[in-house]
């Protein structure tokens, strides 16, 4: 009786180890079946022209996404020039100089701010820009992004400036260094490597989303001059070719799905190698 | 003070303090935007916004049920799928594997929490779609569907697109963020408790089941909740595989709606003000839905990763 019950206990552990084997494996086969896909489908329909031509009117075939591609690189300027500074400035108040409760709730503002649904943070953007001058632009998309990397980039700035270790502060105080020249000319530059890896992962966030876009800066079949019409962008590209019942179509959007993908993913590969790498030597 | 002013010290602060504050003032204006616009549907339509089945934008007639109901199934059959699997590969990550081989597998699982959801969206429709048709939903009807009482929920008609289709694009998308935040979860477990359950004979499956999860649990309710707030908010790849259509089906292969789907199709044809401020109140439904379930699960994995034990 008790060695049936001991026979049990071992079995039991040998099955639900092994399918906690299993689920892990299963998790991590699916990027690689995602890259396998994008990579079969957006490979066979990737050509030249994809990344020169403008887009082709419905039912002819050929044409490109060229205007996407800058208009997300466009957006995503905008983000960066809106987004990064103040997140760069805040995570220094949260890292540096922020008083106990009030840090904490800029903190907790910031996390819930990086949970609002992107959709959300669209129709923010709309009501802020789109409603007052009643068409959308390039801009409006900008400041959708704007908001979503600005959580993202406080966090991360601030977790690498408390990564500088006190004694560097403190050497550069005890040379007579005030506060501000302190973090300026020390600190700052210490965590700068670290910083700027967290500023491009979250550009490579943004870079992906679509739901924000939708109606901030919309979509065009044609070049955007300036920055005050509707845009095409990459996702939204993607979206609309995806539904939309043409072969030629869904063939353009699994390219556009292997671009934005990899790119995404580069990123974030370059990105999180350069981290841990950093991460180890300093712990060594 | 002048002193000071010129060693910057007081500017620095000053100007770090105002960006800092401007977040505060971005997600308060954020809440007043959604508030403000909503108001012409809150005054109409009351609580029952909340109750009433129709969207009819020709009589300029609205209720949110179908899509609140809608956004709560496909989270719920994504969760149904996600915290299992996720559970167990953090399990795997934390407990079993070699330091080496679970930071490979972790990292690996980060890049495909940074895939971008309109890519999920795309392999949804062309790839999850057809095998739901074709595949997985006849067998789920010619299984499951014969049980008494489950049954109602996997009944024809089964068109692929659906609540089902919509819960395994979510579950994929959300399973990332379990793993990772339950792993982390994991490895703040003092080694004691595991070598006092190993101790007194426990085999490793028990000491992690019943010593190594209690005393995390709070934490991984916190992963939990976080990924039930994404799956809520997810937009694109849940409009591409739900199938758009507000209605309340029992049976989870019908087609359906949600509140992020909606606002993200009908958004720019809303022409009338009644219709877009409709729309805007669903926005601000989802943001509290968020909101409140973002806030708790910063508080559990926070009380967790402080103190644990099981008794918290």
């Amino acid at each position: 009786m008790i060695r049936l019950r001991l026979l049990w206990r071992k079995s039991l552990n040998a099955i639900m180890l092994s399918l906690t084997g299993v689920a892990a494996f299963a998790v991590v086969s699916v990027l690689f079946l995602i890259l396998g896909y994008l990579l079969l489908h957006g490979g066979k329909s990737l050509s030249w022209d994809f990344f020169t031509k403008l887009p082709k009117p419905v039912g002819e075939s050929g044409g490109g996404m060229a205007n996407a591609i800058l208009g997300s690189l466009k957006l995503l300027l905008l983000a960066a020039v809106m987004g990064l500074p103040v997140g760069l400035l805040a995570g220094v108040y949260l890292a540096e100089f922020g008083g106990k409760t009030f840090s904490f709730v800029i903190r907790y503002t910031t996390d819930l701010l990086n949970g609002v649904p992107s959709i959300v943070i669209g129709i923010f953007a709309y009501s802020l820009v789109v409603l007052p001058v009643k068409h959308f632009s390039t801009l409006a998309g900008g400041v959708a992004l704007a908001m979503m990397v600005i959580p993202i980039t406080v966090r991360s700035t601030e977790e690498f400036l408390r990564a500088v270790p006190g004694s560097l502060r403190e050497g550069a105080m005890a040379l007579g260094a005030s506060k501000w020249k302190t973090i300026a000319t020390v600190i700052l530059p210490a965590a700068s490597g670290g910083i700027m890896t967290g500023m491009l992962l979250a550009l490579a966030r943004v870079a992906g989303e679509t739901a924000p876009l939708l109606f901030t800066a919309f979509s065009n079949r044609f070049w955007s001059p300036g920055w005050g019409q509707p845009a095409a962008s990459l996702p939204v590209m993607i979206y609309t070719y995806a539904i939309a019942p043409y072969d030629d179509w869904h063939r353009q959007a699994w390219a556009a799905g292997l671009v934005l993908l990899m790119l995404v993913l580069l990123a974030n590969l370059g990105c999180r190698l350069a981290l841990n790498r950093r991460g180890s030597a300093r712990s060594a | 003070m002048i002193q000071r002013l010129r060693h910057g010290d007081e500017v620095a602060h000053l100007l770090t303090l105002t960006f800092a504050a401007g977040i505060l003032l971005l997600t308060s204006m954020l809440v007043y935007e959604l508030w403000v616009n909503s108001h012409l549907s809150r005054a109409k339509f009351g609580w029952l916004f909340f109750w009433t089945r129709t969207w009819d934008p020709i009589f300029d007639n609205f209720g949110a049920s179908p899509f609140i109901y809608g956004t709560l199934i496909t989270s719920i059959v994504s969760l149904m799928i996600a915290v299992p699997l996720g559970i167990a590969a953090a399990i795997f990550l934390a407990e079993l594997a070699p330091r080496k081989i679970s930071d490979s597998i972790s990292f690996l699982i980060d890049l495909l929490a940074a895939v971008p959801s309109v890519i999920y969206g795309l392999l949804g429709i062309f790839i999850v779609v057809p095998l739901m048709r074709t595949t997985i939903g006849p067998l789920l009807i010619n299984t499951l569907g014969h049980l008494p009482y489950i049954g109602r929920l996997f009944k024809p008609p089964n068109y692929g697109v659906g609540y089902f289709t919509a819960g395994i694009v979510l579950a994929i998308m959300v399973v990332p963020f379990i793993i990772s935040v339950s792993r982390e979860v994991l490895l703040t477990v003092p080694r004691d408790q595991r070598e006092a359950a190993l101790a007194l004979g426990a085999t490793r499956w028990e000491s992690t089941w019943q010593v190594v999860i209690p005393w995390a649990r709070t934490g991984i309710l916190g992963s939990i909740f976080l990924a039930l707030a994404r799956a809520l908010g997810e937009t694109m790849a849940v409009t591409m595989v739900i199938g758009n259509d507000p209605k309340i089906t029992a049976s989870l292969l019908a087609p359906g709606y949600t509140i992020a789907a909606v606002i993200a199709n009908e958004f720019t044809e809303a022409t009338g003000d009644l219709y877009l401020s409709a729309l805007i109140e669903l926005g601000l439904v989802l943001f509290l839905m968020t909101f409140i379930l973002n806030g708790l699960a910063r508080l559990l994995i926070v009380a967790t990763e402080r103190g644990g034990g099981p008794s918290s």
